[in-house]
C-alpha cells in the first residue's frame, strides 16, 4: 500500500468493523458493465452508479512481484509508490495535492500478480483523475530521477519495517513461502522484498521496467459511479487514446511445480513472548475446480466458535489463543495454512497432535450439513457488500476481467460455492491436506526447543 | 464482452488517433483540466422516534441493497467503570454474545453464521455499540437474535472464565509491539491517575484478573438501559417498520437510573519533557507526542478540524509530508484531536527509523512550531476542500451513513449538522487557524513518549535538548 490510512478523528471508535453478510436465498446480483479496448490496448469497463454522486477510477497494471526477477524482489511494489511521485505535467507532491484539494482519496497496492491504482473522487472530479492517471501512464519517464526512486526506497524500507520487521510474527511469510517453493518459483519471494534488493534497485531498473509493464496495452482501467458514459468515453479517449502501445507483454503462464516431498519443519526466532505454528500445504490456483471447497474448508476448520479447530483448542480446550485457517489463491497457484498460537504455558506438540487429529476427523469423516451450509452462507453475504461501494465493483469488475476472462463474473463465482458439497469439503481435505506441508513454528529468541520436529518435537 | 455500443465508439476512436498517435497537439496536457461545479449534495434526512422506555430511534432509509445496518449506540463505556474495575466495560461488551437467558454461545456463533449475519461489540471511553448488518430478507430472525444478546446476557460463568484468560493472553501479547506500548504509555503519562482518560480501555493483567462476573453483571445493570441509548437504523426499512420493529424487540427493555460521569478537571500540562520506554531491538521507535486536547463539544471544532487537516489530518498534511514525502524517515505521520465528552488528546504519531529518532524529533517539533504561524491561502484553501468534497463519500454505503451518525447521537449534534459542514468548514479562516495553533498546540508543554531500543537512540536524544529524558515503563511509571 502506498499509505496508511487517514481518518478524521470523530473522539468515537467502533470496535470491529462490520464487514458483510447475506442470506441463503439471497440471489448475488449481476453487475451491469460495458467494456471496449481502446486501439493502444488500453481496456476500459463502464458500470453507471448514480446513488452517490461520486466516481471511483480503479487501474489494475498486469504485473506484480510474480514478475519480478531474483536480485530485485520488492520492485514491482516500490514502482508502485514512485507511480505517486509526479510525471511530465505533474510536479512532485501535486498528485496527492490536487486530488486533496478536489476531496478525493486514492491509493494503491501490490500482490504477487497485479498492481492496482484507484481514486474516489466527487463526481465534478473526474476529468481530473482522468488526466493524472493518463499522465503518470503515458508520461512517467521524462521527469523520473533517482532522488524520487532514493526517497521512495526509504519510504518502503519503512513500510517493511512498520508492517513486518517490526511486528510480531512479521517475517513468518516470508520465511514459509522460501520454503514452499523452489527458488525459481515467482512466489517464493514475498511481495515486499528483501531490505538488500530494495537498496540495489536502481534509476534503469526503474525506467526498464515502466518501457516493460506500464504500456496501455497491459493494463484495465475500471470506471465506476455516478458519470455520464459518453462524456466520459470522450474524456478516456482525450487523455489516453494517444498514448503509444508498449511492446507486447508476455507473463509467466507457467510454473515449476510446487512439491513438498516430506513435512518439512523449519524454526524462526523472533521477539514475541509467545510461540506460534504456521501449516501450509500447496493447494490450486484461483477459480480452480478445487478453490472454492478450500474456502468452504478454511471456514469449516477455524472460524468461528463452531468450527472445528477453534472449537476444540480455544472454546473446549482452551489451550490455545488463536486459529486461524486460510485458502490464498493467486493467479498461478496456491496455498492452504492454519496457523495456531498457544496459550501461556501451553504445549506446542500436544496442540500438534490436536491438530493432525482435527484434520484426520474432517478426512475421514467429512462435515455436517449444518457446517457447510453456514460456510456457504458467510461467503453469499460477502458478495453482497462488495457491491455496496462504487470502489467495490470496480475492484470486482477488473478482478474478475483479469482472474476470470470477463468482468460479468460475480455471479459465476458466487455460483461456485453454492455448488460446494458437503463429500468434496472431505476430498479436498484428503487430497492437500493429506499431503506432506512446511511446518514453522515462530519461538521466542533463545527457545528453539518449542520448535516442533518430524519426531513430534516441541514442548 | 463488448456491447454494440462501445464497439461502434472503438472503432470510431480507432480512425480518429490513427492520426494522432504520438502528435499529442490535441491534448493540451499541460495543466490540470478545470474542475466543474461540485455535485449538489442533500444527505438523507434522520427521522426520529422515541419508545415509551426512552429508547430513541434515528432513521435514515437507503433503498438502494436489500440490506440493512443498526447500531445500537450506549451511552457509557471505560469512563463510566468503577474504581478499580479497569476493563470491565470492556469485558461486558465481549461478554454479549458469549449467552442469553435462551441462547448459549456456540448457539448464538451458529446462528449469526448461518443467517450469514454481522453483529459486532465493542467499547470505547463513553460509548459501546453493538452493531448487526444484516440482509433485509430476514430481518427478523437477525433482529431477534440481536436484541436477544443486547437485553438478556446471561454472562455465564464458565464463558467469563475463558474471555478472561483470552483478554489476559491479549495484554501479554501487547509487549511484543512497540505501538501497542506506546499507545497504552502515553494516556497513563498525559492524564495521570486521576482523569478517567489515564486509564485503559482493556484494563491491565491485575484488574482483569480481579474481575468477576458480578462486576459484569452490576456495570450492565447500570449502564445498558434504553433511557441511556439511541438504535440507529440505516437501510432499505422505513420509519413506521422500524418503529414497530423496535417496539416488538426492545420495548420491554427497562428503564434505570444511569449516573452520569464526573470527569473533574484534566490535568495542566507540564513543561515538554522526553519519556522513553525501552524496546531492545526494536527497528523503527514509535512516537506519540500528546498533550490534553479540547471536549468534542469545543466552539473550535471546525477550525482544530481545519488546522488539524493542514498538520497532520491528510496524506499532504506537513507532518506526513515532511517526514515521510520529503525525508523517507517513516511509512507516514499525523496528528488528530481526539475528541471526547471531555478534553481527549492532541496527539502527533508515526513510526520512525530507529537511526532517525533524532532527526524526526527536530522535525516534528519544526512542524509543531511552525504550524502556530500564518497559514498561506493555498494551503488553506487545499484543507477546506478536502473537508468538504469528500464528505458525499462518507455516506455511499449503509454501514457508513449509520457510523456518521454515531457522533450526532453521542454528543446531542443538531439533525442538520452535515448538511451543514460544508458552510461551517468555509468560515473557517486563516485567522481561525492561527487563533487554535496557538492555543491548542503548544511544543512548550508536550508529553513526547517514544518506545524502541534506548541503547541505540538515548544518546542522540539527549543531545537534542528537546527537554529532560525519563526512562519509562508501559504503564508510563518510572524505571530506575
Amino acid at each position: 500500500m502506498k499509505k496508511t490510512s487517514f481518518l478524521v478523528t470523530l473522539g468515537y471508535l467502533i470496535a470491529g468493523a462490520a464487514v458483510a453478510p447475506p442470506l441463503a436465498s439471497q440471489a448475488t446480483p449481476r453487475i451491469s458493465f460495458e467494456k471496449y479496448t481502446l486501439p493502444n490496448g488500453l481496456q476500459v469497463i463502464l458500470h453507471e452508479d448514480h446513488s452517490t454522486p461520486i466516481v471511483a477510477i480503479n487501474t489494475w497494471y498486469h504485473v506484480g512481484s510474480g514478475d519480478e526477477q531474483p536480485g530485485r524482489t520488492g520492485f514491482a511494489h516500490l514502482f508502485e509508490h514512485i507511480m505517486f511521485m509526479g510525471s511530465q505535467n505533474v510536479p512532485v507532491g501535486m498528485f496527492d495535492q490536487w486530488l486533496e484539494a478536489a476531496g478525493a482519496s486514492n491509493n494503491g497496492s501490490t500482490t504477487e500478480d497485479r498492481t492496482d491504482y484507484y481514486e474516489v473522487v466527487p463526481s465534478n472530479a473526474l476529468e481530473l483523475a482522468l488526466w493524472l492517471d493518463a499522465d503518470r501512464m503515458g508520461f512517467l519517464l521524462p521527469t523520473m530521477d533517482l532522488p524520487k526512486v532514493d526517497l521512495q526506497r526509504e519510504v518502503v524500507k519503512n513500510e517493511r519495517r512498520q508492517s513486518y520487521d517490526n511486528v510480531p510474527y512479521g517475517r513468518a511469510d516470508e520465511t514459509i513461502l522460501a520454503a514452499l517453493y523452489p527458488k525459481t518459483h515467482p512466489y517464493s519471494w514475498p511481495v515486499i522484498g528483501s531490505m538488500a534488493d530494495l537498496s540495489a534497485a536502481t534509476l534503469d531498473d526503474t525506467k526498464n521496467f515502466f518501457r516493460t509493464f506500464y504500456a496501455p496495452n497491459n493494463a484495465t482501467m475500471a470506471i465506476v459511479g455516478d458519470f455520464d458514459p459518453v462524456k466520459v468515453k470522450q474524456l478516456v479517449a482525450k487523455y489516453f487514446g494517444s498514448i503509444p502501445r508498449g511492446p507486447a507483454v508476455t507473463r509467466r503462464t507457467t510454473v515449476p511445480p510446487v512439491v513438498v516431498a516430506k513435512d518439512t519443519f523449519l524454526v524462526l526466532e523472533d521477539k514475541v513472548q509467545l510461540p506460534r505454528v504456521f501449516y501450509t500445504w500447496p493447494t490450486v490456483k484461483l477459480f480452480a475446480p478445487d478453490d472454492a471447497a478450500l474456502d468452504i474448508l478454511a471456514q469449516v476448520i477455524a472460524n468461528d466458535r463452531n468450527s472445528r479447530l477453534y472449537k476444540k483448542l480455544v472454546y473446549d480446550l482452551q489451550v490455545a489463543q488463536s486459529v486461524r485457517a486460510s485458502q490464498e489463491s493467486s493467479r498461478l497457484t496456491g496455498k492452504f495454512q492454519i496457523n495456531v498460537l498457544p496459550r501461556p504455558g501451553q504445549s506446542t506438540a500436544d496442540i500438534d497432535k490436536l491438530v493432525q487429529a482435527e484434520i484426520s476427523g474432517v478426512i475421514n469423516n467429512g462435515i455436517t450439513q449444518r457446517e457447510l451450509v453456514r460456510a456457504q452462507n458467510l461467503y453469499r453475504a460477502s458478495f453482497l457488500d462488495r457491491l455496496a461501494s462504487v470502489l467495490g465493483k470496480a475492484d470486482a469488475l477488473n478482478s474478475y476481467n483479469y482472474f476470470a476472462g470477463t468482468p460479468d463474473y460475480v455471479q459465476q463465482d458466487a455460483a461456485r460455492y453454492d455448488r460446494v458439497t458437503a463429500a468434496d469439503v472431505q476430498r479436498v481435505a484428503k487430497t492437500y491436506l493429506g499431503k506432506p506441508k512446511v511446518v514453522l513454528t515462530v519461538v521466542p529468541e533463545g527457545k528453539k526447543d518449542l520448535m516442533l520436529t518430524a519426531s513430534g518435537g516441541g514442548r | 464482452m463488448k456491447s454494440p455500443l462501445a464497439f461502434t465508439i472503438g472503432a470510431a476512436l480507432l480512425l480518429a488517433t490513427q492520426s494522432v498517435v504520438g502528435a499529442q497537439t490535441t491534448v493540451d496536457r499541460t495543466k490540470p483540466p478545470a474542475l466543474g461545479t461540485p455535485p449538489k449534495v442533500s444527505l438523507p434526512p434522520i427521522v426520529t422516534r422515541q419508545l415509551p422506555n426512552g429508547l430513541k430511534l434515528m432513521i435514515v432509509e437507503h433503498h438502494e441493497l436489500p440490506i440493512a445496518d443498526f447500531v445500537l449506540l450506549v451511552g457509557s463505556g471505560g469512563t463510566a467503570e468503577p474504581a478499580g474495575k479497569m476493563g470491565v466495560a470492556n469485558l461486558t461488551t465481549a461478554m454479549l454474545r458469549e449467552g442469553t437467558s435462551t441462547r448459549k454461545s456456540l448457539e448464538i456463533a451458529d446462528q449469526l453464521a448461518f443467517l450469514g449475519v454481522n453483529l459486532n461489540a465493542g467499547s470505547s471511553w463513553e460509548s459501546t455499540t453493538l452493531s448487526l448488518h444484516t440482509p433485509t430478507a430476514q430481518l427478523d430472525s437477525a433482529l431477534a437474535l440481536f436484541a436477544d444478546v443486547a437485553l438478556r446476557p446471561s454472562f455465564p460463568a464458565n464463558e467469563f472464565d475463558r474471555i478472561r484468560k483470552t483478554r489476559l493472553t491479549t495484554l501479554l501479547q501487547l509487549k511484543d509491539q512497540g505501538p501497542a506500548i506506546a499507545d497504552i504509555a502515553y494516556p497513563a503519562i498525559v492524564y495521570g491517575k486521576s482523569h478517567p482518560y489515564g486509564a485503559r480501555l482493556l484494563g491491565t493483567e491485575e484488574s482483569v484478573a480481579g474481575l468477576s462476573v458480578a462486576d459484569l453483571q452490576a456495570y450492565y445493570g447500570a449502564n445498558f438501559r434504553p433511557n441511556n441509548a439511541t438504535l440507529i437504523v440505516v437501510g432499505d426499512v422505513t420509519p413506521a417498520q422500524v418503529e414497530a420493529k423496535a417496539n416488538q424487540y426492545f420495548g420491554g427493555w427497562q428503564r434505570g437510573d444511569v449516573t452520569p460521569v464526573s470527569y473533574g478537571e484534566p490535568p495542566r500540562s507540564g513543561t515538554t519533557a522526553i519519556y522513553l520506554i525501552d524496546k531492545p531491538g526494536a527497528a523503527q521507535s514509535s512516537f506519540r507526542i500528546a498533550s490534553v486536547g479540547v471536549p468534542r463539544s469545543t466552539r473550535d471544532y471546525f477550525a482544530l478540524t481545519v488546522m488539524n487537516t493542514i498538520l497532520g489530518g491528510s496524506f499532504t498534511s506537513r507532518l506526513n509530508n515532511n517526514l515521510r514525502e520529503t525525508k523517507g524517515y517513516t511509512y507516514g505521520a499525523r496528528s488528530s484531536f481526539d475528541m471526547r465528552r471531555s478534553a481527549g488528546p492532541f496527539i502527533a504519531s508515526s513510526e520512525i527509523v530507529a537511526a532517525k529518532t533524532d532527526s524526526a524529533l527536530i522535525e516534528f517539533m519544526k512542524e509543531l512550531n511552525s504550524i502556530r504561524q500564518s497559514v498561506p491561502a493555498d494551503e488553506l484553501s487545499k484543507a477546506k476542500r478536502y473537508l468538504q468534497l469528500r464528505l458525499p463519500a462518507g455516506f455511499e454505503t449503509t454501514s457508513q451513513i449509520a457510523n456518521q451518525l454515531v457522533p450526532v447521537a453521542m454528543y446531542g449534534l443538531p439533525f442538520d449538522y452535515y448538511n451543514n459542514y460544508v458552510q461551517n468548514i468555509e468560515s473557517v479562516t486563516a485567522a481561525d487557524v492561527e487563533r487554535v495553533a496557538r492555543q491548542y498546540v503548544n511544543p512548550g508543554s508536550l508529553a513526547v513518549v517514544i518506545v524502541g531500543d534506548r541503547a541505540t537512540i538515548e544518546p542522540a536524544l539527549k543531545a537534542l535538548n528537546v527537554g529532560p529524558i525519563s526512562i519509562r515503563d508501559m504503564t508510563g511509571a518510572l524505571v530506575q
